[in-house]
């Protein structure tokens, strides 16, 4: 069948500066760029191109540039590019449109909508250069009292904690959607800051147990590569319910990318289909997520906290009261903004809500049930910068994760194309010709160096806060103002509109 | 806890009339560390979990009714159920043996990925969804009963077995949904099903010669635990239900 898909994107080679050295066409996982030997030009198929900016980079001469295919298509703002280019690929392919990244869309980003305050001369400002400042978080539940003893020492029996040197973790990716170079500089990087990375629901590589102390280990649906060394090797063990990017479904890690390596970790054979039900079919109730929370802890001897990770959805302020009842010692919620390395678009671009919203709901359902401390509260789903992870703190988190932005530094340009497992810059692949790309050397350098530059400048925030650790920041509303946003939102929010 | 030591081997009984399963299961721990080779738990009344982070192949006899996830990410040991088990029994486990004198609950052996579990009456609904295999891991279940509905669900790897030795002449497994989104391993029933209490992904055939030979070995296995003839058993016919793809959603999605 024809296509009538038009290329998006435009391919300019500018001629002088071109010397034919054919890195586009080594660097091009798309198969746009091609050497005619003939004509002893480059050629590029510009219809493969997604725009992933590996070749600019790459390109010695700087000569090629990547443009918006311009199509001027008639101005209608119901049946925009993005809309028909959808309807033309499903009416020639007949199936589910598959994405990777996170939604898209122009829903409200909230954290835009909120500003931080500063000290001015009725309290001072603190200056984190000559000052310590304590990024320093604990997360696990925490008594509702502390009794001492005569001799002053605690009588209070504590549940495990993990401490992290910053609030700051790199979100669930499995490997399989990732590369284990990707896993290897995550967890590097996470060593080096004193936080945790995450595995996602696709096992452990043998490689990767020796960053146990800073890993969480999850255990999804597909209960891949789940046994008692593994639940054993993290810090945290996390239930995954659900995902931002595709909240209330499974997922199919399609066999092209079960390679020798991934089907080790994962332990199903080589080339089949890794499928991961939408419910996990032990748990259909909240006594159900109890039960498997228990086995977890039984299973690991009370010695690590339990996490349960949810997708914001309507009724995530009920839904966390029932799953810190139910005897987690971490909630994560995971917004609608959340990425994947593959999800149905329909699916990620309509289901869930803004993250903003689940924490401020969440938070205070906590408080007014009184049960906040029995719990920590992380959040994820679009985390973009040091003044997001504030304000998420403020908003009443205790740390936030990371996955794109994490990926960002590895050299993500956010071209949505995960789901091919074709990624250009050797990231969500698991092809060995691209994940070399990758180097944890480098790539651990590069993650660390995000987080370090986002801990100086969370100090600065809290320094002009006049606050000098983060557990004063953390849940006060007071520093935060609204701006654009209506009553309601201000309400479920709980903060107040700039200048009140 | 009382310890004797019959002859070589250390047998630890414990009452567990009134232990939580937390302190239930510390104590098994603790008589795995001291070198427990066998286990007597006597008075058992739902306590949930039994032998979940125990990875060495202790022998442990249960007497009484263990509550839920008995086995759960279970590594090795080797259980007995002298009565019935409830919900989640072997859920995710690795490896190890049940063998249940009795019946089981919902969702036995979700997930497993090794070890053997043998139940001598019926089973639950929703048994060995996604249980899946890899390398040398295969795990295996055996019912000498029958199931209830989802059985097999997502099942992509492994042996499951229902013998239906209750059913009267004539009568058919009543399980629907059988093997919905399988995409690997096999299930043997001895008695009846129609294709319309199968998943639309579920092949059925005539069990083969290796087929059969799994099945005399199980069967044998299954017979020496509670006493059945094993060739009697094998005289009636078989039937095969197998993943008619090995990747069910290949065809779902346009990249
Ligand atoms: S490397 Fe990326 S930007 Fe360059 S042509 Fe290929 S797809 Fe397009
Ligand atoms: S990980 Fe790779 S494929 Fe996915 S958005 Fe980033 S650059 Fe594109």
């Amino acid at each position: 069948m024809k296509t009538y898909l038009p290329a998006r994107f435009l391919v300019e080679r500018n001629a002088e500066r071109c010397i034919r050295c054919k890195v586009c066409t080594n660097q091009c996982s798309f198969d746009v760029h091609s050497y005619d030997s003939e004509e002893d030009c480059i050629q590029s198929r510009e219809e493969n191109c997604v725009g992933c900016h590996r070749c600019v980079i790459f390109c010695p001469t700087r000569a090629i540039t990547i443009r918006k295919n311009p199509l001027e298509y008639r101005e209608n703002y119901n049946w925009r590019p993005e809309v028909i280019e959808d309807i033309i690929k499903q009416a020639e392919t007949g199936g589910v449109l598959l994405t990777g990244m996170g939604d898209d869309k122009a829903q409200r980003i909230y954290w835009d909508h909120l500003v931080l305050n500063a000290s001015q001369v009725t309290n001072p400002s603190i200056d984190p250069l000559r000052e310590p400042m304590e990024l320093t978080t604990f997360l696990g539940r925490k008594p509702d009292r502390v009794e001492l003893s005569d001799d002053l020492s605690l009588k209070t029996e504590i549940a495990p904690q993990v401490k992290l040197e910053v609030p700051v973790m790199f979100a669930a990716m499995s490997y399989g959607a990732v590369s284990l170079h990707v896993q290897e500089s995550l967890a590097r990087a996470a060593t080096e800051a004193g936080t945790l990375w995450n595995t996602g629901e696709g096992g452990l590589h043998p490689r990767l147990y020796k960053y146990g102390k800073n890993t969480i280990v999850q255990v999804a649906s597909g209960r891949f590569g789940v046994h008692a060394e593994y639940l054993n090797a993290g810090a945290v063990v996390e239930i995954k319910i659900g995902q931002g990017a595709k909240p209330g479904i499974g997922g199919h890690l399609p066999g092209e990318k079960v390679s020798a390596e991934v089907s080790r970790t994962r332990m199903i054979p080589e080339g089949t289909d890794a499928l991961s039900p939408a419910p996990q079919h032990d748990i259909y109730s909240i006594e159900d997520l109890s039960q498997l929370i228990y086995a977890l802890k039984e299973a690991t001897n009370y010695t690590k906290p339990i996490s349960v990770k949810i997708a914001a959805v309507h009724n995530s302020a009920a839904i966390a009261s029932g799953i810190v009842r139910a005897g987690a010692d971490i909630v994560v919620l995971d917004g609608l903004r959340g990425a994947t390395g593959a999800a149905p678009k329909v699916i990620r671009d309509n289901v869930g809500i803004p993250i903003e919203m689940a924490l401020a709901s969440v938070d205070a359902r906590l408080r007014q049930e009184g049960i906040r401390n029995q719990a920590s509260i992380v959040i994820s789903g679009g985390i973009r910068s040091a003044g997001d992870v504030a304000k998420a703190i403020a908003l009443g988190a205790d740390a936030v994760n990371i996955g794109t932005a994490a990926l960002i530094a590895l050299g993500c340009t956010v071209c949505q194309q995960c789901h091919t497992g074709k990624c250009a810059w050797g990231i969500c692949t698991s092809d060995l010709f691209l994940t070399k790309r990758i180097n944890p050397d480098i790539g651990a350098e590069r993650v660390y160096n995000l987080l370090r530059g986002w801990s100086v400048e969370l100090k600065d925030i809290m320094g002009g806060l006049g606050v000098n650790a983060v557990e004063s920041l953390r849940g006060n509303r007071h520093h935060l103002r609204g701006i654009g946003l209506t009553d309601t939102e201000l309400n479920i929010l709980g903060v107040q509109m700039a200048g009140s | 806890m009382t310890e004797t030591t019959e002859a070589t081997t250390t047998v630890v009984k414990i009452d567990a009339a009134g232990v939580s399963h937390r302190d239930l299961n510390a104590k098994l721990r603790e008589a795995v560390a001291n070198g427990a080779q066998k286990i007597e738990l006597r008075n058992v009344h739902g306590q949930r979990y039994i032998g979940t982070d125990l990875n060495k192949p202790v022998e442990i006899d249960i007497f009484g009714t263990p509550g839920n996830d008995l086995g759960s990410f279970m590594d090795g040991p080797r259980i007995t159920v002298h009565g019935n088990a409830q919900d989640g029994c072997g859920n995710t486990m690795n490896n190890g043996l049940i063998v249940v004198h009795g019946h089981a609950g919902d969702i036995i052996g979700l997930s497993a990925r090794g070890g053997k579990i043998f139940v001598k009456d019926d089973i639950g609904y929703r048994a060995g969804i996604h249980m899946k295999e890899y390398g040398e891991k295969k795990p295996v279940l055996v019912v000498g009963g029958t199931a209830q509905d989802f059985l097999g669900e997502y099942m992509a790897g492994g042996i499951l077995v229902l013998l239906g030795l209750h059913l009267e002449e004539g009568q058919r497994h009543k399980a629907k949904f059988v093997g919905t989104g399988m995409h690997g391993g096999v299930i043997y029933l001895r008695g009846d099903i129609e294709q319309y209490q199968l998943g639309k992904e579920v092949g059925i055939a005539e069990p083969d010669e290796k087929d059969l030979q799994d099945l005399q070995r199980l069967v044998g296995e299954f017979s020496s635990y509670f006493g059945y003839d094993a060739g009697k058993i094998l005289e009636n016919r078989f039937v095969k239900l197998f993943p008619k793809y090995l990747r069910p959603y290949g065809r779902l999605y346009a990249y």
